[in-house]
């Protein structure tokens, strides 16, 4: 059995302001990157679960929806990393 | 009126909070640690300003998970009074008990300075002492507390009497040079439909004796004292 890895992204809806990712776009504008016309942040998690974890899909899928991310907000997407 | 102030690792308005109550409210409160399960019977739960958890992942999202949010959650669906703080505030969004969430400010910078707040609901058990249109010197100190939440759920708030606060000029006006954090239509305080869960950025534990600048923030806690000793739950009024 191996363990399974996946990677969360989670990243802000459309629509909802990132200040981080203006701030940067407005920074790299100013080193002469005018070419970026915007940034987006978020982040990510790498997630290992136990080898003899049951439902682990599940269970990262309900990890994100509760804590990792906030559905007011943010949306995620799970990655299989191995 | 017993009233209970939440501890969670990294809060540092607890003790403001505490004193608020003890010393100038001359009313009974006790500390209630995160990890407790036991709200030991208060008549206000106050969830205070600080960074729970430093703040990992999302300002409150880990406080909201500790043993005394179970509590305190099932205390606010049983109509018990609840007053969120700052990062109080963000615990109540991030459990659910208010709508919406705080993001980042727009101009990214922790901003600690006075505010004028105008009270736009005078009808709350926590805004009972204040007139409709008063405006309050009280200040705020954060760096996420910018009040989003989607169009429709705005309006309904709006339409509903729930934003109690908002963020205005020193003559009383909305401007947006008055909003501090790009708050959506200058929020800076919500209530829950039941009317017993108040949710605020800025803080009146810090301004309830002239000699901090200002006393304006004392209306709010007379105001839930009243509510509490008028013996009416909220949702009964």
């Amino acid at each position: 059995m191996t363990t399974k890895k996946a990677t969360v992204y989670i990243r802000l809806k459309d629509g909802v302001l990132d200040p981080q990712g203006v701030t940067i776009q407005k920074a790299l504008a100013q080193m002469g990157y005018a070419d970026v016309l915007s940034v987006r942040s978020g982040r990510f998690f790498e997630l290992e679960m136990k080898p003899d974890s049951n439902n682990p899909d599940r269970q990262i899928e309900e990890i994100c929806g509760k804590l990792l991310a906030n559905p007011v907000i943010e949306k995620f997407e799970v990655e299989d990393s191995e | 009126m017993k009233v209970g102030v939440v501890t969670f690792p990294g809060s540092n308005c607890d003790y403001d909070a505490y004193a608020a109550v003890r010393h100038i409210l001359k009313e009974n409160v006790v500390f209630l640690w995160h990890k407790s399960s036991d709200l030991q019977g208060v008549d206000l739960v106050i969830l205070p300003g600080g960074f729970s958890y430093g703040d990992y992942l999302r300002s409150g999202a880990i406080a909201r998970f500790s043993p005394i949010m179970e509590q305190v959650v099932s205390f606010a669906n049983s109509g018990g009074f609840v007053l969120g703080i700052c990062n109080g505030f963000q615990v109540l969004t991030e459990s659910g008990l208010l709508p919406g969430a705080l993001i980042r400010n727009s101009h990214l910078r922790f901003s600690c300075k006075y505010v004028n707040l105008r009270v736009e609901n005078a009808g709350t058990p926590f805004t009972g002492a204040c007139r409709q249109g008063d405006v309050l010197r009280i200040p705020i100190a954060h760096g996420d507390g910018n009040y989003y939440n989607f169009d429709g759920d705005i309006s309904e708030l709006e339409n509903s009497g729930r934003v109690v606060f908002r963020y205005v000029d020193h003559r009383g006006e909305v401007t947006g040079e008055a909003n501090p954090n790009g708050s959506i239509n200058n929020i800076a305080g919500i209530i829950n439909a039941e009317g017993n869960v108040l949710g605020m950025m800025p803080h009146p534990e810090r301004a309830v004796e002239l000699i901090l600048g200002s006393d304006d923030g004392l209306k709010v806690f007379e105001s839930v004292r009243a509510a509490c000793r008028s013996g009416i739950k909220a949702g009964q009024a």
